[in-house]
Parts: structure tokens; sequence; C-alpha cells
């Protein structure tokens, strides 16, 4: 990787050693998550937005609605566009200018979990059919980087589509007018990621920043509210053997679980 | 050119629009060393994909400040043609292929032997001429041919296969049309003597057992398709060697 934080190399072995021996760094047990703490609707600007912070990471999140055109093969629905920015405030390895093949990893990854949970009703958001229908803009702000973005933002952009309220509108003329009042989009599934950093051949949740640089590879599970897995993403130069992806999914059901509790409050 | 989605991807004998079995692969054929200008090549026809991959490197890294001090710099970029598709593709790299050049990478890198190169680059490109379902797995069976014919050394061959759910049913080796109107789609590759698995993606909807199930199907395409790359590998140095020799 082209921008990565260095850490010594005694604080590397340190980081593998205390793995290999079923303990982290920072005191948490390999499975332990950081603590989540989750504001929402913080820009009121925004049709929705969040802000997470797990451990030191800290996300933002906006949903912005407008008016579009579908995509010609599914003319009657409404469209979901995932962003994801590494603002160069949140670490002094993010630079400036046009997103790089991580940031667009990181907004691809969370757009699956949405996507491929069916999260929106995007059939009800169809205004004339092939011609008017809404966007949904995703925007993830990554405000601090210290490890597991992936995670940070899957929350942050769940929070906040949970959060959004659409503005009540009617179509005269073949325009769309704005009328007063609000309602909620049409949310039906809460995705969750959880993902894994391999470390001397032994699988940790949540990885804080110094574990990213020391870990072989990462696998990222996204599981819906029914508890089937709805995405799936190794990153890293090492590898998983058969027997640790399994392993990793049967931890991440149960995490995932965990984790939908604080986001989504029935 | 448009195709058209059938009404059923599976008839009631589990059998598929392209007349194949639930854990067949599709028709393979490979060649290694095509092309004359890289230093190493490969070209793959697998059912109507075509896709072609070549390596230039170990070579001086341009631009310099990127050379590594310790190993080589793998760049890959993996490209569809803008013919590759029904709907013409424009030429500029898109968000995917961003990302697949990523993950194909990230799945080559584990099988070479990097740090007997430091401060190089080794060039890894792929093209896609013909898509039909599987480009990535496709990908990464020729980028490891063409590695290996570079003379690269490396851990183990590189195959990848991808397998997934279509109407209720688990299958192997997704077409275009099967991902597009079926339920999930796992890609895997595969590291088969050291049992690693470098890449990993899926969408779609999976229970665990399923997932399972699917990751199994996979490993054992995997496994045929390797046979086929390594077959593929000799019969380059055979021809090579009666040239040779006469």
């Amino acid at each position: 990787m082209t921008s990565s934080v260095i850490v010594a190399r005694v604080k590397q072995r340190q980081i593998a050693q205390l793995v290999s021996s079923g303990k982290r760094l920072d005191g948490r047990g390999l499975t332990d998550y950081r603590e989540v703490q989750l504001e929402v609707g913080p820009i009121e600007h925004a049709e929705g937005s969040s802000r997470v912070r797990l451990g030191k990471t800290e996300v933002m999140v906006g949903i912005k609605i407008e008016v579009g055109e579908p995509f010609p093969d599914v003319p009657n629905e409404g469209v979901l566009t995932v962003n994801a920015e590494l603002v160069p405030l949140a670490s002094p390895t993010f630079e400036p200018g046009p997103p790089d093949e991580n940031s667009i990893e990181l907004a691809r990854i969370v757009d699956r979990g949405i996507r491929e949970s069916k999260a929106i009703a995007l059939e009800k958001l169809c205004i004339e059919p092939g011609k008017k229908v809404f966007i949904i803009f995703v925007d993830v702000y990554v405000l601090n980087h210290d490890g597991n973005l992936i995670d940070a933002s899957a929350i942050a952009s769940l929070a906040a589509l949970l959060n959004t309220k659409m503005f009540n509108y009617e179509v005269k003329e073949g325009e769309v007018k704005i009328k007063p009042g609000y309602t909620p989009l049409p949310i039906r599934n809460y995705p969750i990621a959880i993902t894994f950093a391999k470390i001397n051949d032994k699988l940790i949740a949540d990885p804080w920043l110094e574990e990213e640089q020391v870990m072989d590879a990462r696998l990222t599970i996204t599981f819906e509210r029914d508890g089937k897995i709805c995405a799936v993403q190794k990153g890293g130069y090492g590898y998983f053997t058969r027997q640790q992806i399994l392993e990793a999914a049967k931890i991440a059901r149960e995490k995932a679980e965990e984790l939908r509790k604080l986001v989504v409050k029935d | 050119m448009l195709q058209k989605m059938p009404k059923k991807l599976i008839d009631e004998n589990g059998i598929r629009v392209d007349g194949r079995r639930l854990d067949e692969l599709r028709p393979v054929k490979i060649e290694v060393g095509v092309l004359e200008n890289a230093d190493g090549s490969a070209y793959i026809e697998q059912g109507k994909g075509k896709i072609l991959a070549a390596v230039y490197g170990p070579k001086e890294v341009h631009p310099k400040h990127l050379a590594l001090p310790d190993r080589a710099l793998l760049r890959c970029r993996y490209h569809m043609a803008p013919f590759s598709v029904e709907q013409r593709k424009s030429p500029a790299p898109s968000r995917r292929e961003m990302e697949l050049s990523k993950v194909v990478r990230e799945a080559l890198e584990p099988s070479i032997f990097v740090e007997y190169y430091p401060r190089t680059s080794i060039d890894l490109f792929i093209e896609v001429l013909q898509a039909d379902g599987g480009t990535r797995c496709a990908g990464i069976i020729v980028a490891s041919l063409a590695l290996a014919d570079a003379g690269i050394p490396m851990r183990d061959l590189v195959t990848a296969c991808a397998a997934g759910k279509v109407e209720g049913r688990l299958v192997l080796d997704l077409t275009d049309i099967e991902d597009k109107g079926g339920e999930a789609d796992v890609p895997l590759a595969l590291l088969p003597n050291l049992n690693a698995v470098t890449l990993l993606q899926m969408d779609g909807m999976l229970t665990i057992d399923e997932f399972e199930h699917v990751v199994n199907l996979a490993f054992d395409g995997c496994k045929r398709l390797y046979q086929l790359q390594k077959e593929a590998l000799k019969a380059k140095y055979v021809v090579a060697k009666e040239v040779v020799e006469e």
C-alpha cells in the first residue's frame, strides 16, 4: 500500500506476539469490538445524517436526495449511489484528489451491503417510470482514521438511512413540486458489516490502525437482518484458509446481531 | 446483440441455459505465450468469455519514487474493451475496474516471490475482450500464467472460479445472465497447494450453510481449472522442446 502509516518493527512484533497468545495491545479480546458511539442527524441540510465513532475512528455520513433518471434496465426503481471520501484531515496518509482505489473499494463494499440486502425499497422511489426517480446519494466522509473504516462506514450509512426524511411531493405537468412535510425513507433491511484481520494465523475482529499495518489480510462479511450473508470482501496481500473463512462467518453473524441492536431501535 | 433473459435459467432436469449441469464448468481453452512484446502472456476462452493478459517486468519503476526498497512493486490493471459488453463501455477505467484491479492484484501478490526483485516493478495487464461472467476469475487464471510465462518465481499458480445461487440451486461457474438473474455470486481465487484463498467476494444473499456449500463448490472448480492451467503451461514448452530438437 502506498499510503500506510509506519509502525515501528518492535511494536509490530509486539502486536503479533500478543495476538498469538490471545491478547491485544489495547486490552481487547480477539473478537471484541471497540465501543461504538452513534449520533444521528447532526447535519440539518442533509436529508439524513449520522456520525459514528468506533474507538478513535470517526465517520460521518450524509444522505442527499435528488430527482434524476433511472437506469434503463430498471426503469421503475430509484437509484442508490454510494461514495466515500478519505478526507485529508482524517490521516497524514490521505491525500486530496480524485478517489483512489482504497476509497472506491470502501464505497463499493458499503454499497454492496445496502444493495444486496435490498435495504432501501427502491421500487417505492419511482416518480415516473423510465423518466424520473429519486436518487439517493450516500456520502461517506471519513473524519479520523484509526482502522476498520469499512465497519464504521457501514454502520454510519445504515444509521443515516434510518434517519433520512424524504420531502413530500406532487407531480404537476411533469414537474416535481415539493409539498410541506416529510416521510421517512422506506428501509426494510439492516445490513451490518463485520471485518476481521488475520495476524499470525489468528482472526481478530475490528482491527485498529496499527493492527491493520501488521495484518496479513482482511475479510469483511456483511449480514442482513435474518442472519443471511449479503456481501463478502477479502482484502490485503495475505490469504485465508477455507476453515478460517467459515469460522469468521460464524463469529461475524453473532457480532452483527449485537451491533444491529445499537443502530436499529424498534 | 442483445441477450434476452430466459424465463427459466435451470430446467426441471437441473440443466442450465447453456446445457451444463449445476456443477459443470464452461468449456475452457487456454494458451500461454501469445504476445510477442510481453515478457509473459496468456489467453483464455471460457464459454463466450475471451481474456488476454500480459506481464512486463521485473523492470525499472516509473515514476521512481514508487519503488519499494525490499520488494518488487506489483501493479495490475484490469480493463474491459469498449466492445466487450452489449452496451459500449467507456474505455476510461470505471469504479468497478478500479476495485477489480485492486482485488486481482491482492489475489496474485501472495503467489509471487516479490522479495527477490527489490526496487523493480512487475506490471500486469488484463484485457477483457469479450465478457460473459466470471471475468475477474478468468483474468486471474491468465494473469498467473502470464507471470509464470515471464519466468517470475512463484509459490504456486493462482487459480480462480466463481460459484453461486441461481433459482434456488447452488451452481458452479456462472455466466453473465446467471449472475444477473441469480441470487448470489461468489468469486474465489486459490493457491491450491497452499490451501490459500487470496480472493473472496460475494454479492447476493446466502445463508451460512449455503455459503459454505458455495465455497466448497468453488474449491472444486478451482482444482479442475488448475489442471487445465498446468497443461496449458506445459504445452508451450513441449512445443518449444520439439522446435529445439528439430
